[in-house]
């Protein structure tokens, strides 16, 4: 198979550079044809022309991004090496702690906090000398799936403007989408990284539980968060993974051990002899006929590049949405407790002689957005003395039978498939009304947050039905996220091969 | 509600109270361990600071900030549940106690709950009877669990000092975090009138334990050592009766006083038919006398759950078996060993553990002075040296090589008792050794009679109306001279040797 990987590599550099890849941008700013500062001025105004549309970012911070281009740009000129993303610019999700940068997770309760401290996150982006360019909005405490739960207006889908990108990480999927940045980071507790990935064309990966720190990322479920790349192709966003995978001695659930070569996996893009799994669960009722079709086309041409492709049964599955939804608030109303008006933050305190508990109470009634206080009510609720067997201790029973399907499953094949979610893009309002309806979006994407392995959604095509991006879910075992890539890239090259383009070249000019 | 549920002020006598009901104690005593750095973070556990000096990220619970498991603290735990002989879990998780209140930042505690590192243990105290002798109670351990200590909340204005009605609340985080043990008793019975014996000398015995180990300081005062006595009544042979439990127990006076006035308030509501409350309540060390605090019956629901945070704690039983033969013997055990061989009583013994002299002597005994001798200096003169000096007794630089040759001095009768403190003296101002203080004050017992009988003759000549009475047959006179002598020789004869040289020089016989 070619060992150059294909992608939107446009030898002229005079052309729009924001429409490079990273891999293209950071080696132009190696060789000198193009400065970091240019680069990342690009994207500034692009941001500038666009985000009043797309409002990926709730915070762009230009001044602290062109300093960082313009050190970058010195040691260049110094001779000094510089990493594979060095100058390349990055939308960072608003739930990675950045010092002295608001840092909101997209509510109200946190408007004005400015963090003491870097997230390990952010600690190694910098040292890559990856361009912070700003904050992306997301749905509050990434419970959503749309972005309409934030607390600061939601994000629009930059394919339809009228469509919401997915949630809970919709800004750093549009922000990438709309070309405003190729890189960002975002978080997945049950979708939130690969579910706007699907639905706004880009590619989506969500690492092993423990292979990229939490240490810094405000945890929504400590045991099901985990952060990862967004790009618009396969080979940047295994760069980004390893820039920021590694064991963190801050984070106690890192893994301690070295993080698979994911970027030579992407360069190999090589799934001849491999099996491949379709779960038997994550298709059919549901899902979109659109959905499906795009879904059945992408398996044909995995086959046709040298894959078996096997139907695998992972009943559990069934099951994840009500474990997840168990599992989720209990960890959320643990952890969101902290918010309370004391330290940080929001802090409502009508009239002075108010006793403590009445300004807690009122600082978070007024700092919550209504799923936040939902899933707090469920999970405290699911905690409580004498529920805690039927609700949360159950719930943890359905997750190790999870566990177990995968194993099973990964005993017969390499790696797994499945459409990303059930549906395309759905218009804002559509279903902010209907939590079920919402939470159904994530049906696929949540069993491998359960059991803590790993996945990838990459584009695969639009949908007939009302040409909006199809995404596919490839799942591989815990710690052998290199399968993801090596998969992931050999299907982008084959549908590149057939298009001509990626397909975020055919998302109408904004 | 009957009205013997409200403040009974009214008591019986202690002895009368047990000749109706048997008492049942429990015990929970919190150990802040003396580790350098908190339970979760790097911060100092230094005592007294400047407030919300030592505090970061993780012990303000900011948001994204993780916790890392001290594992100093874990080595202190299971060395703890080692010396009170408790099986050590293979493998166990902290859990989180979810409360709001405000100085506890993450508003939950981390904790354990049903999975103790320690359980099932044992300690053996000695406890003082009435008369002087000592009975051996033993003590099970229900278990020992590792947590950590909330941030300390100071209340001003209003005229309780609590939280309501309060004008404002400050809050010291520097407490928070620091690692705590908990150590909880089974039930103590049939200890009827020692009860309150048993709570002090098993409070008092932990305390030894931990001092042994080194793993605190528990100092009461500064609160690294914190009681709570659990206590309920019963008829003899009905079942047990409702307990309280009583906080603020913060001496190991109090402990034994809270247990007998608990006692007595108890037995006084029961005798008028009255009921007793499953309550909080607190200790007054002015009064002696406890009054209610929060109803146990309103009790809030910690909804526990492992804490997702941390991963489990799993020690290697090779390493328990190295901590387990590091243990060293119970201190009281150790103590009534060493009683017996120094051929001492139970009440000496008490008296040099509570002089601070203990290991002192058990020192210089080691360097083969004879415990005798040890006992007399480091319990006597020593100390009263260390008092003038306001210096613990351990700081003063004598050897048992010191007190060796003192002894040998007094024993060849070239030194005697009031010499020989002034000969530590010198040691203590540094003027040298023993026999360099000894020649540079000239501090030898005169052994030429000489000198000795100059000195008799101008007391005699001083005295000339006591010497006509010696002269006379009345030795008992004799004394004045000896002192005269005394006085004249600066302390330096031998004053049996001056009384015989006085009556041979009056020519009577003694
Ligand atoms: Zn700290």
């Amino acid at each position: 198979m070619n060992s150059t990987p294909k992608g939107p590599v446009n030898p002229d550099m005079a052309a729009d550079l924001i429409r490079q890849s990273a891999r293209v941008l950071a080696e132009a700013i190696k060789s000198g044809e193009v400065s970091a500062r240019e680069v990342t001025q690009a994207h500034l105004d692009r941001i500038g022309a666009v985000d009043e549309r797309v409002h990926a970012f709730l915070h762009v911070d230009t001044d602290a991004a062109l300093a960082h281009a313009d050190r970058v740009d010195v040691k260049r000129a110094a001779g000094e090496q510089l990493g594979d993303l060095a100058g390349v610019p990055l939308a960072l999700k608003d739930i990675l702690a950045m010092k002295g940068v608001p840092t909101t997770c997209g509510s109200k309760i946190l408007q004005g906090w400015l963090p003491p401290y870097d997230s390990t996150i952010v600690e190694r982006l910098r040292a890559a000398d990856i361009i912070i360019l700003g904050k992306t909005n997301m749905d509050e405490f990434a419970m959503g799936s749309s972005t309409e739960y934030s607390a600061y207006g939601p994000s629009h889908n930059p394919w339809d403007l009228n469509r919401i990108p997915g949630g809970s990480g919709g800004g750093s999927a549009a922000a990438v989408a709309a070309f405003e940045a190729p890189l960002a980071i975002g978080t997945d507790t049950g979708g939130s990284i690969r579910q706007p990935a699907a639905l706004t064309g880009t590619v989506g990966v969500k690492p092993t539980y423990g292979s990229v720190s939490r240490y810094g990322l405000v945890a929504l479920a400590s045991s099901l968060d985990q952060a990862g790349p967004c790009a618009r192709t396969v080979l940047d966003a295994a760069y980004l993974h390893s820039v920021i995978a590694g064991h963190d001695p801050h984070d106690s659930t890192s893994i301690n051990a070295a993080v698979p070569d994911v970027v030579a996996a992407a360069m190999k893009a090589d799934v001849r002899g491999l099996r491949i799994g379709l779960v038997k669960q994550l298709s059919g009722a549901g899902y979109q006929p659109g959905v499906l079709q795009r879904f059945n086309e992408a398996v044909d041409v995995l086959a046709q590049l040298g894959a078996e492709i096997v139907e695998v049964d992972c009943p559990h599955f069934d099951e994840a949405m009500s474990a997840y939804y168990l599992i989720l608030p209990s960890e959320c109303s643990s952890n969101l407790a902290r918010f309370d008006g004391m330290r940080y933050g929001l802090r409502v305190q009508d009239g002075g002689d108010a006793g403590v508990e009445t300004v807690m109470a009122d600082t978070r009634e007024m700092g919550f957005g209504p799923e936040v206080k939902r899933r707090i009510m469920l999970g405290t609720y699911a905690l409580s003395s004498g529920y805690y067997d039927a609700y949360y201790g159950q719930a943890q029973k359905i997750r190790t039978l999870i566990i177990e399907d995968f194993t099973r499953a990964f005993g017969q094949v390499d790696v797994l498939v499945s459409p990303t979610t059930p549906t395309t893009a759905f218009p804002l309002g559509e279903k902010v009304d209907d939590p079920l309806a919402m939470y159904l979006n994530d049906i696929a994407t949540i069993p491998v947050n359960l059991a803590g392995n790993c996945a990838l959604s990459l584009p695969i095509g639009l949908s007939p039905a009302d040409g909006l991006p199809v995404g596919l879910q490839v799942m591989a075992p815990t710690m052998a996220d290199d399968r993801l890539y090596l998969v992931g890239a050999a299907l982008e090259s084959a549908l590149f091969d057939r298009w001509g383009h990626l397909l975020i070249e055919e998302a109408p000019a904004l | 509600m009957s009205s013997a549920h409200n403040h009974v002020t009214t008591t019986v006598s202690f002895d009368e109270a047990l000749t109706r009901y048997d008492p049942v104690i429990g015990l929970e005593v919190h150990v802040e361990l003396g580790t350098a750095s908190k339970m979760f973070c790097a911060c100092s556990t230094e005592f007294g600071a400047p407030p919300n000096t030592q505090v970061c990220p993780v012990c303000l619970a900011l948001p994204g900030a993780m916790p890392v498991i001290n594992a100093k603290a874990v080595e202190s735990i299971i060395r703890m549940g080692l010396a009170l002989h408790c099986s050590i879990a293979t493998w166990c998780r902290m859990a989180r106690k979810n409360y709001f209140y405000p100085d506890m930042p993450k508003n939950f505690q981390i904790s354990q709950y049903d999975e103790p590192i320690c359980t099932d243990g044992w300690l053996d105290v000695l406890v003082p009877n009435e008369d002087g002798s000592t009975e051996l109670v033993r003590v099970e351990i229900e278990r020992v669990h590792l947590e950590e200590d909330t941030g300390k909340l100071t209340h001003a204005g209003g005229a309780t000092g609590r939280i309501h009605g309060a004008d404002y609340s400050l809050v010291d985080y520097n407490r928070a975090g620091i690692p705590l043990v908990e150590i909880v008793t089974k039930p103590i019975t049939g200890t009827a009138a020692l009860a309150p014996a048993v709570a002090k000398a098993y409070v008092a015995e932990l305390r030894d334990i931990m001092r042994d180990l080194g793993v605190s300081d528990v100092k009461m005062e500064e609160g690294s050592l914190r009681c709570d006595a659990n206590l309920s009544l019963n008829i003899p042979g009905d079942a047990w009766g409702t307990r309280t439990e009583t906080k603020n127990v913060n001496s190991l006076r109090s402990v034994e006083r809270a247990v007998r006035s608990e006692i007595e308030r108890q037995a006084a509501v029961l005798d008028k038919g009255g009921v007793i409350r499953q309550e909080t309540r607190h200790f007054h060390e002015d009064t002696g006398v406890t009054t209610p605090g929060r109803s146990k019956e309103e009790a809030e629901d910690y909804r526990y759950f492992p804490e997702p945070d941390l991963v489990p704690i799993a020690p290697d039983p090779a390493w328990v078996e190295k901590l387990r033969a590091s243990i060293p013997q119970q201190p009281s055990l150790r103590r009534a060993g060493l009683a017996t061989a120094w051929g001492i009583s139970a009440f000496d013994m008490e008296s040099l553990v509570n002089a601070g002299v203990l290991a002192l002597v058990e020192a210089a005994v080691a360097d083969g002075v004879a415990p005798d001798t040890a006992r007399k200096w480091w319990a006597g003169e020593l100390l009263r040296q260390a008092n003038d000096r306001g210096v613990p007794p351990q700081e003063l630089a004598v050897t048992g090589a010191d007190i060796l040759r003192v002894d040998e001095l007094i024993a060849t009768g070239a030194l005697n008792d009031q010499l020989a403190r002034q000969v530590f003296d010198g040691v203590l101002l540094g003027e040298g050794s023993v026999d360099d203080v000894v020649a540079a004050r000239g501090l030898g017992v005169v052994t030429d009679e000489t000198e000795l009988l100059a000195a008799i003759d101008q007391a005699l000549a001083d005295q000339p109306e006591v010497a006509e009475k010696i002269r006379a047959g009345k030795i008992a006179a004799a004394g004045a001279i000896v002192g005269g002598v005394m006085k004249a020789t600066r302390g330096r004869a031998d004053a049996s040797r001056v009384r015989e040289l006085i009556l041979s020089r009056c020519e009577v016989s003694g």
